[in-house]
């Protein structure tokens, strides 16, 4: 029996956690190679945990080259025979009937998605898993219309891709590279990340659920030996990459001269631009939705705050309130907006960067608010007095940490954006419309977002400038990347 | 920043503020007032809000998990910030006391259950009101000012407004003027209100805007900070007989209004929304706006109201199954 305290004056919300039985986690998972559950051929394994409790949840094989050279060899196969030789509608079918299973499967892919990630529940149900259908629905319709989508008449697939995906969003990160390619034609071998490979393995689960022909999809686990390992392998054609600009250069370097087709989808340090005409309350949100959304861990984030100075007291203080609503703590309880830091060594990077923030003199300012004793947790964190020269307005932090800058007119916002090697993203707030036609012509940024941050479409393309990758993903551009043009 | 303002309405009595249109420190309102032209000006200088994320904002807050608990204790409060209503041209003294009965024992089979804020009605019907509540802690508001489109010369709103007063109402949920605030006539509403607030005497003065006609999301913002420039102590969404009325992005526009009035002033204004809050869901929706965009401090009939009717037996419903463990049928709660 629920009692109401009505001596309390707060009010506070009772524990709301998503039950975790609707997901069956299996001890320890092989490799998804051909259609079939096989084992490493050197026996390897690593364990995957919870973020928010350290919890281990399975044992993931680890690949080793002669996994990864079976997973290109099946997906060959799978080319030669089978998925090259089908009519593009029977494609099509089976991403319909693949983006059907995702949302009937929606609540256990949600769950999987925050207990391995540790993003909280909200998100991976509310955005990233309704995402991940959308994208296999959009490019479900793609497969059969190639014809029109302005690569000239019949463009053919590349062959076998190899895709290497992030651990920030592992099942949507999957969509973006699985729907597009098999839509073209393509057969692949995706790499997940080493800290959140079940959501992946779910969906090798969901392949065989849709009867998709063997070694369409092959899925193998491990971390960056058998990502190179991968992208190195001369049996593929098209690699396609998201995660740092390092890696990024590394796979550039390895790729060359070989043929190999590349998309990188790499850092970056999104400037979110603030003019003293913005709709405040719904600029803050979205400030808060820019760098907080996901604990900071998305490539486009707007890490960057550049507030117009005659506005900066007003939006720092509405901020700052905003900030000590967010709700920290369990990624499976359905009110917190603030999950855990997927992993210790992220966890240890936020941590050095915000020390050399004050350390090079910006003021720190953090949520005050308790964290779980186990686990990896970082309370949002803002920091003022930032200037260009300062690490923290230049690295990726990739964590819920926000530099604020200011700016006096339009001019000054644009060269202080572009200010950067990265070029992935950038927002612009403001009630003046050609103002924003204007910064978005200036911006170098391949998305460049009016009075909204953070926001996807399978419609919509993605991709970066500079040190942010080359190629787009989604939409009728995303189709390039997989079709021999 | 903290407030220095006392509740509208003291307990069992009316309020005894004093009649007052200016703001204190941040806000000149003489100096804003002073010309048509220099209201505009202010009011057009606010913030605007933009309409995608400010229903963005309220759609995520409506996903928040209220249960156990928490839902019990947000079914209390919502009990007890109703402000019972009967708005009809078929009103009779024996539907109003049917409906104070209602008032002072939501569920007469539970005890513990609360009393809800105020019973609203037409001026007519305040003496039978007023006799039906002697002596309880619920009170009486009245609409006035030729209710529910405004549409009537000054002096028959304050007429309206005198006689509601005069017997014995609490509170007056008067209407703007959309119509003039509609074509920038501003200080004409400005004006009105503080003519009211003035024939209000010592019963607190809800101003109502009636979003629904006012459409955009700017103009529910300038009317919120024209009624608390004119000395509005409440601000009130609806009328109930236009639709959309209570929504929740109009909601907390209106909820950041008060927030940053008070920022402004140190004066605090309570909101009340109404028309189309039927079900418990609603309300709690409401009640968690409340709580993460103003706090705990409109978190108390003072300060915050429903203004409903068939809320309250889906609450007393909900509150049942939340203590039994089971639901009732309709039949096991009273008609009213």
């Amino acid at each position: 029996m629920a009692v109401a305290d009505m001596g309390s004056k707060k009010f506070d919300y009772a524990p709301a956690p998503e039950s975790r039985a609707i997901v069956d986690i299996r001890p320890s998972y092989g490799l998804f190679i051909g259609g079939q559950w096989v084992d490493p051929t050197d026996g390897h394994a690593f364990k995957t945990i919870s973020p928010s409790s350290e919890e281990v949840l399975a044992e993931v094989s680890e690949a080793g080259p002669g996994d990864v050279d079976r997973a290109v060899k099946a997906a060959r196969k799978a080319y030669d025979t089978v998925w090259s030789k089908l009519p593009a509608r029977e494609r099509g079918k089976y991403l319909f009937r693949i983006a059907r299973i995702l949302q009937e499967r929606a609540r256990e892919l949600a769950v999987l998605e925050s207990l391995d990630n540790g993003k909280p529940i909200r998100e991976s149900r509310d955005v990233d898993v309704p995402l991940v259908a959308a994208w296999f629905f959009h490019y479900a319709g793609w497969a059969d219309k190639l014809d029109h989508a302005g690569f000239g008449t019949s463009p053919k697939p590349l062959g076998v891709a190899g895709q290497v995906i992030p651990w920030n969003f592992p099942l949507l990160m999957l969509a973006w590279k699985i729907a597009p390619a098999l839509a073209c034609g393509n057969t692949v071998v995706l790499k997940p990340a080493e800290t959140t490979p079940l959501t992946a393995l779910l969906f090798a689960e969901i392949c065989q659920q849709a009867d998709l022909p063997p070694g369409v999809v092959n899925i193998v686990t491990g971390a960056g030996d058998t990502g190179r390992a991968l992208v190195e392998h001369p049996g593929i054609d098209k690699v396609a990459f998201t995660g740092s600009t390092e890696v990024g250069k590394m796979i550039a370097r390895s790729t060359a001269g070989t043929g190999k087709k590349v998309t990188l989808e790499l850092g970056g340090k999104a400037a979110n631009i603030v003019f003293d005409d913005a709709p405040v309350d719904q600029a803050v949100e979205g400030i808060v939705n820019g760098i907080f959304f996901n604990q900071g861990h998305v490539c486009c984030a707007g890490s960057r705050l550049l507030v117009q100075e005659s506005a900066f007291d007003e939006v720092l203080e509405s901020l700052k309130r905003r900030l000590s609503t967010l709700r920290l703590g369990d990624p499976l309880d359905k009110n917190t907006d603030i999950g855990a830091i997927n992993s210790l060594e992220q966890l240890t990077r936020i941590r050095e960067l915000s020390e050399v923030g004050e350390s090079e003199g910006a003021a720190r300012w953090t949520v005050a608010c308790e964290l779980p004793d186990k686990g990896f947790w970082f309370p949002p964190t803002v920091f003022t007095g930032v200037s260009q020269a300062h690490r923290i307005a230049r690295e990726e932090i990739f964590g819920p940490v926000l530099s604020v800058l200011t700016f006096r007119t339009p001019q000054e916002a644009v060269e202080k954006a572009n200010n950067t090697p990265y070029g992935l993203s950038a927002g612009v707030w403001t009630d003046k419309g050609s103002r924003i036609l204007w910064m978005a012509d200036k911006l170098r940024a391949g998305v460049v977002w009016a009075n909204t941050f953070n926001r996807f479409d399978p419609t919509s393309p993605f991709g970066g400038y500079k040190e942010s990758g080359y190629g787009r993903e989604g939409g009728r551009h995303g189709l390039e990347a997989y079709l021999d043009v | 920043m903290t407030t220095t303002a006392s509740p509208p309405v003291a307990s069992g009595s009316p309020g005894t503020g004093p009649v007052s249109t200016s703001g204190s420190d941040g806000v000149d309102v003489a100096g804003i007032t002073a010309s048509n032209s220099s209201l505009r000006r202010f009011l057009h200088g606010l913030p605007g809000v933009d309409q995608v994320g400010a229903e963005a904002r309220a759609a995520t807050l409506s996903t928040r998990s209220i249960k156990t608990t928490a839902k019990a204790w947000a079914i209390d409060l919502a009990i007890s910030m109703i402000d019972l209503t009967t708005l009809e041209g078929q009103d009779t003294p024996g539907k109003v006391r049917a409906l104070c009965a209602k008032a002072l024992r939501p569920d007469p089979s539970d005890p513990t259950t609360p009393r809800v804020a105020a019973i609203c009605v037409y001026p007519d019907m305040v003496p039978i009101a007023v006799e039906a509540l002697r002596g309880s802690q619920v009170h009486v508001a009245s609409v006035a000012t030729a209710f529910p489109s405004g549409r009537a010369s000054l002096d028959v709103k304050l007429a309206d407004t005198r006689d509601a007063v005069a017997a014995g109402a609490d509170e007056i949920d008067m209407v703007i003027d959309r119509g003039a605030f509609l074509s920038g006539r501003y200080l004409e509403v400005f004006d009105e209100i503080v003519a009211v607030k003035r024939a209000c005497g010592s019963a607190h003065l809800k101003v109502i805007l009636e979003t629904g006609e006012l459409v955009t999301y700017d103009n529910v913002r300038r009317a919120s900070w024209l009624a608390m420039l004119a000395g509005g102590d409440f601000i009130k969404t609806s009328t109930g007989k236009i639709q959309p009325a209570a929504t929740l992005p109009v909601t907390l526009v209106m909820l950041e209004a008060v927030r940053d009035w008070r920022t402004a002033t140190g004066r605090q204004v309570g909101v009340k929304p109404a028309g189309g809050i039927k079900t418990t869901k609603d309300a709690v929706k409401i009640l968690v706006l409340v709580n993460e965009t103003v706090g705990d401090d409109w978190l108390d009939p003072d300060w915050f109201r429903l203004g409903a009717s068939s809320l309250l037996n889906d609450l007393l419903m909900q509150r049942t199954k939340l203590t039994t463990g089971r639901y009732s049928g309709p039949d096991y709660f009273t008609l009213d």
